[in-house]
């Protein structure tokens, strides 16, 4: 029976049909998506701590504006997802107690600090950049609810890198000090966004299984490569220089080569070693402890408010 | 000339309130409670630089010599600052957020009501545009005061802590500073015990709702409008104006 299940759901997946909430699947497709989702949307979570740092600090106003703009789009990015992972059958709370507890991971890149101005212009070309190479093939997940949050994602993401090159071309044109800080920020956030693709496939035991349900589109080292090739392109622009000096284009693969990761630095900040991990996870513990009398009260206000409504038709 | 610098002050006035209060709001992105009031004290936030900038713009072109809004916003101290004291107060807890935002809110809601028909055309826009803003934040805040103050004990006990940290703070949106009286005389200023009346009817109804008392505390803060301000404000301007004065001249 539950073969005949399975076999008619992979049917569905193989014909690009979209599996909904209320659809029989597999357990462990659940269990990856949720995984999956609800680590997507505590990146976009925690990933606003880092630039939001900046947000009064920004140097004029129109530069405010945007960056406010931006962590805001992220915050309305963590409520779709949260809002798409809650149809597999998990509550919001339970997702953050899991972040919380340090169960649930985020994206890594999220425990590099923000230093200068210029790190809002690298977030958001390589970090924002990177995560719509990763996002624009998940607009075709196989689960509706995912594929239909990551399409309203990806609209606002291309001005968020967008923004972000902008604040890098001006600062590298700009004063001497502005160009070393631009230069500075792309040092410091390259090598961490490479990563942001995750373990090289050979090591990345969960890849094959995830493409046959196409839950995944693209192997990690694919689009590692494909950012690199661009971002190479694209850093000629902002006349500035990748701090990788094995970066060369390769006439036989039609790609750049490019030098070696240090996956040590990788696994370090994976398991909680980089320099910002405690802080974060101490930011949002902190928001969400402060924030308990609030939504208490609000639940409490919205009981009375029911049973005065019902006292009343009574 | 005596008339224009009055104009540049009075605009100047509005843009200071909006971009410090602006600017306390978006302390909170990345913090708030529930994720769904994070993303609206943003969105307000975001709704005060706009406003700021309306108003900073108007000012540098009435100014001319090169003003820009990110001159006016980043290279006065705190001397030339002319925002209400309870903009720049510090956060505190999200109920005291709530509170100062629906004091100030409403505050903005009857002041815009009125600004939108000051013989000044560009002011009258610039309240145009901005009250169907505040006509929001006034809706906003003011159910959260309500929830809170009929919550849950903890939370009236809160409320109640807040009302008694930002009363005495209240009254100087509604004493007059010398480029107000001189704005209400020159015909684009408003008249700001035309709308005392409305703010109290107002702030009583929802603490009726939020069953909250009002204090009975007659002494009033005042000083921000004339440049006297709290020790908070040159923190939030030491913060906000760095950049801009650690490289002389530069295009960001
Ligand atoms: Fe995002
Ligand atoms: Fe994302
Ligand atoms: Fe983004």
């Amino acid at each position: 029976m539950e073969r005949n299940f399975e076999e008619v759901f992979q049917d569905k997946i193989d014909k690009e049909i979209k599996i909904e909430p209320k659809d029989w699947m597999p357990e462990k497709y659940r269990q990856t998506l949720i995984r999956q989702i609800s680590q997507h949307a505590h990146s976009e979570i925690v990933g606003m701590l880092p630039e939001g740092n900046w947000i009064t600090r920004a140097p004029n106003l129109r530069r405010k504006a945007i960056l406010l703009a931006k962590v805001q789009d992220e915050a309305g990015h963590g409520l779709y997802l949260y809002s798409a992972a809650e149809t597999l059958g998990i509550s919001r709370d339970e997702m953050y107690n899991q972040l919380h507890s340090g169960k649930a991971k985020y994206s890594s890149i999220f425990n590099y600090p923000t230093l200068t101005w210029a790190d809002m212009g690298a977030i958001g070309w390589l970090v924002d950049g990177a995560a719509i190479m990763n996002q624009v093939p998940l607009c075709r997940s196989s689960f509706g609810p995912y594929a239909r949050a990551m399409v309203r994602v990806c609209k606002e993401e291309s001005f968020h890198q967008r923004q972000g090159f902008e604040i890098l071309l001006t600062l590298s044109n700009g004063t001497e000090a502005q160009h070393r800080m631009a230069q500075d920020a792309l040092n410091r956030w390259w090598w961490p966004s490479v990563m942001m693709f995750g373990p090289k496939d050979d090591e990345s035991p969960n890849t094959i299984q995830s493409m046959r349900w196409k839950i995944k589109r693209f192997t990690n080292d694919e689009l590692r490569q494909k950012f690199i090739d661009i971002c190479t392109e694209q850093v000629k622009i902002l006349g500035l220089t990748i701090p990788d000096k094995d970066l060369k284009w390769n006439e036989v693969t039609g790609h750049y080569d490019f030098g070696t990761i240090d996956w040590d630095e990788f696994w370090q900040v994976v398991q909680g070693n980089g320099p910002c991990n405690k802080e974060r996870l101490e930011t949002r513990k902190k928001a969400w402890e402060e924030g308990a009398w609030v939504r208490e009260a609000a639940t409490a206000y919205a009981e009375k408010r029911k049973n005065r409504a019902a006292t009343k038709a009574a | 000339m005596m008339t224009k610098q009055n104009l540049i002050d009075y605009t100047l006035h509005l843009a200071d309130n909006a971009l410090i209060i602006g600017h306390r709001n978006s302390e909170w992105c990345g913090h708030g409670p529930i994720l769904e009031q994070d993303i609206a004290i943003s969105n307000i936030a975001l709704d005060y630089i706009g406003q700021a900038r309306n108003f900073y713009q108007y000012a540098a072109q009435l100014q001319g010599n090169a003003a820009t809004e990110d001159s006016l916003a980043y290279l006065r101290d705190v001397v030339d600052f002319k925002n209400c004291l309870l903009v720049e107060l510090p956060n505190g807890d999200w109920g005291q957020t709530i509170l100062r935002q629906f004091f100030f809110s409403t505050y903005q809601y009857f002041f815009f009501q009125q600004l939108q028909n000051s013989l000044d055309e560009q002011l009258a826009a610039i309240a145009e545009k901005a009250l169907k803003e505040v006509t929001y934040h006034v809706r906003w805040s003011s159910e959260w005061a309500i929830r809170l103050g009929d919550g849950t004990e903890e939370s009236k006990q809160r409320m109640l802590l807040a009302v008694d940290e930002l009363w005495s703070y209240t009254g100087e949106m509604f004493q007059e500073a010398g480029y107000e009286r001189l704005a209400v005389s020159e015909g684009y200023g408003i008249d700001l015990t035309s709308i005392k009346n409305s703010w109290d009817a107002k702030i009583k109804s929802v603490f009726e709702e939020a069953t909250l008392s009002l204090p009975t505390v007659a002494w009033m803060q005042s000083g921000g409008k004339e440049g006297q301000h709290s020790e908070h404000l040159g923190f939030v301007l030491g913060e906000m104006q760095f950049l801009q004065r650690a490289n002389p001249g530069a295009e960001w």
